[in-house]
């Protein structure tokens, strides 16, 4: 029997996801430099207003960006792995399917570290975003975050065949999150049955999460959120344990 | 007595509600090369996947190296080259490498060892996308050889080599089988044929023919392969 997880595989195939990221200097330089332009856009917009529009959007940004880009880039690089024969290879050698997984999760949520890192920077240091709890805790929000992006996407890879297809699955699963996570119209405030939706709905608790560290640092209630989100990710990978398949019909 | 690799019994794969293969019996013997012969669609590759273990079965036996296909114990005894070069596009021919030795669990020494055997030692640093075809192949080959499998199942691996490379790979195949492993090499080209130690001939999902290619050749009383080949085909049809 193969074990379940073998260290040395998992750190192999996280090594060799940031290898192939670091080849593409395009997205590498995208994935760090987007969400500090993004930010950037969000302050300017609300400069000439009155209110605190951005501090009210900006931590919610801070949660949904690592989500959406992991999502997207998770998804499209497994479905890369599974048409170009290298999953099946992999799964016909011993390599445990957590292994697989928790490999794409490190590399992503690594990659979400420093992303994230860069953004809360800009937002804290150079656009004055107030901040009431921990800055630190922006991170590990977004980490969780990036991981549940990660995991959603390597589960839906398995029902894309094509990359068209897998991109698709962004408006299928990942805008109603957007629109019912409380940015938009506040949770409570919501028809009943979309707000008991919007209830099962991960990102409705990552966004929670961001907007209770920025507004009243009690970190007791951040880290139920934070637990929730895990939660989610960690379904997320058993979901895609699922859908890796040894043998094929 | 040869010791068989693989033996197949009465082995039937269906895939989306066509019949693949069809009822197929045959051994593969350790220390051979045995080809596997046939034109594309013939279902030649799905046989080699279920070697491999990654295609399910739907009726008959398949045994490997004494497991059923697709054991986990299985996972570090067989190499296999799929059609596709399944290696990484954006990573160098030696970071692939490495990666997969890591999974396989054997050293940095066997990865050196492995792009000589397959003459890309010249290559090791470049980005596999940027090889052509015939080198990609060779990519994935080296692959294959890490884990110093005792069965190697290669699907077309010569398709698009230069024809001196090409020997050189089917020396190389040799010196496996002389090693000790057992060789299954697939082609639609019948002039590999020769090359063999044993042949499979298949068709529509069955063996037509099993036996050593000068065997083929008397029994038939055809100047080649392919000759043999048309007038199995034709007896089968007769019959």
């Amino acid at each position: 029997m193969s074990a379940l997880l073998t260290p040395s595989a998992t750190g192999a195939v996280a090594t060799r996801v940031l290898t192939q990221l670091r080849r593409d200097h395009r997205t590498l330089a995208m994935l760090l430099v987007l969400p500090c332009a993004l930010m950037s856009v969000l302050w300017w917009m609300f400069h000439d207003l009155p209110g605190e529009g951005f501090s009210r959007l900006g931590p919610a940004l801070l949660a949904l960006i690592p989500f959406i880009i992991m999502f997207l880039v998770t998804s499209v690089t497994t479905l890369r792995e599974r048409t170009s024969g290298t999953l099946e290879r992999l799964l016909a050698m011993p390599m445990g399917k957590l292994d697989f997984l928790l490999g794409y999760a490190l590399a992503f949520g690594l990659v979400a570290a420093v992303q994230s890192a860069l953004a809360v920077g800009v937002c804290v240091v150079l656009l004055d975003l107030s901040i009431a709890g921990p800055v630190w805790m922006l991170m590990v929000v977004a980490v969780v975050d990036a991981v549940l992006g990660t995991a959603l996407g390597l589960f839906v890879s398995a029902f894309a065949r094509t990359e068209f297809q897998a991109v698709q699955f962004m408006p299928a699963l990942v805008i109603p999150q957007i629109l019912l996570c409380g940015l938009f119209v506040p949770r409570d405030a919501l028809p009943r049955v979309l707000d008991v939706i919007s209830e099962a709905l991960p990102l409705s608790y990552a966004v929670d999460a961001m907007q209770r560290v920025a507004s009243s640092g009690r970190t007791g209630e951040v880290w139920t959120d934070v637990a929730l989100v895990a939660a989610y990710a960690v379904a997320g990978l058993a979901l895609g344990a699922l859908t890796l398949r040894r043998q094929s019909d | 007595m040869m010791k068989m690799a693989v033996t197949v019994r009465a082995l039937e794969v269906v895939r989306g509600g066509i019949p693949v293969l069809r009822g197929l019996d045959f051994g593969v013997a350790s220390g051979e090369v045995t080809g596997l012969l046939g034109p594309s669609g013939c279902g030649k590759s799905t046989l080699m996947r279920t070697l491999v273990g990654v295609q399910r079965v739907t009726s008959g036996e398949v045994e490997v190296l004494g497991a059923p296909a697709g054991a986990a114990s299985l996972r570090r005894e067989i190499g296999y080259v799929s059609q596709q070069p399944s290696v990484y596009d954006d990573l160098t021919v030696t970071e692939n490498l490495r990666f997969f030795a890591r999974i396989l669990g054997v050293g940095d020494e066997r990865v050196a060892e492995c792009l000589a055997l397959v003459a890309l030692d010249g290559h090791a640093h470049r980005i596999v996308g940027r090889l052509s075809g015939g080198e990609r192949s060779r990519v994935s080959l080296a692959v294959a050889l890490l884990g110093e499998p005792r069965l190697l199942v290669l699907d077309e691996p010569t398709v698009g080599l230069d024809p001196v490379l090409r020997v050189e790979l089917w020396d190389t195949f040799h010196r496996l089988a002389d090693d000790g492993a057992a060789v299954l090499v697939s082609s639609h080209v019948m002039d590999e044929a020769s090359r063999c130690d044993r042949l499979l001939l298949m068709r529509e999902g069955r063996l037509i023919a099993d036996g050593t290619p000068s065997g083929l050749l008397d029994r038939t009383r055809a100047e080649d392969i392919e000759h043999a080949f048309l007038s199995l085909v034709r007896n089968e049809e007769a019959a």
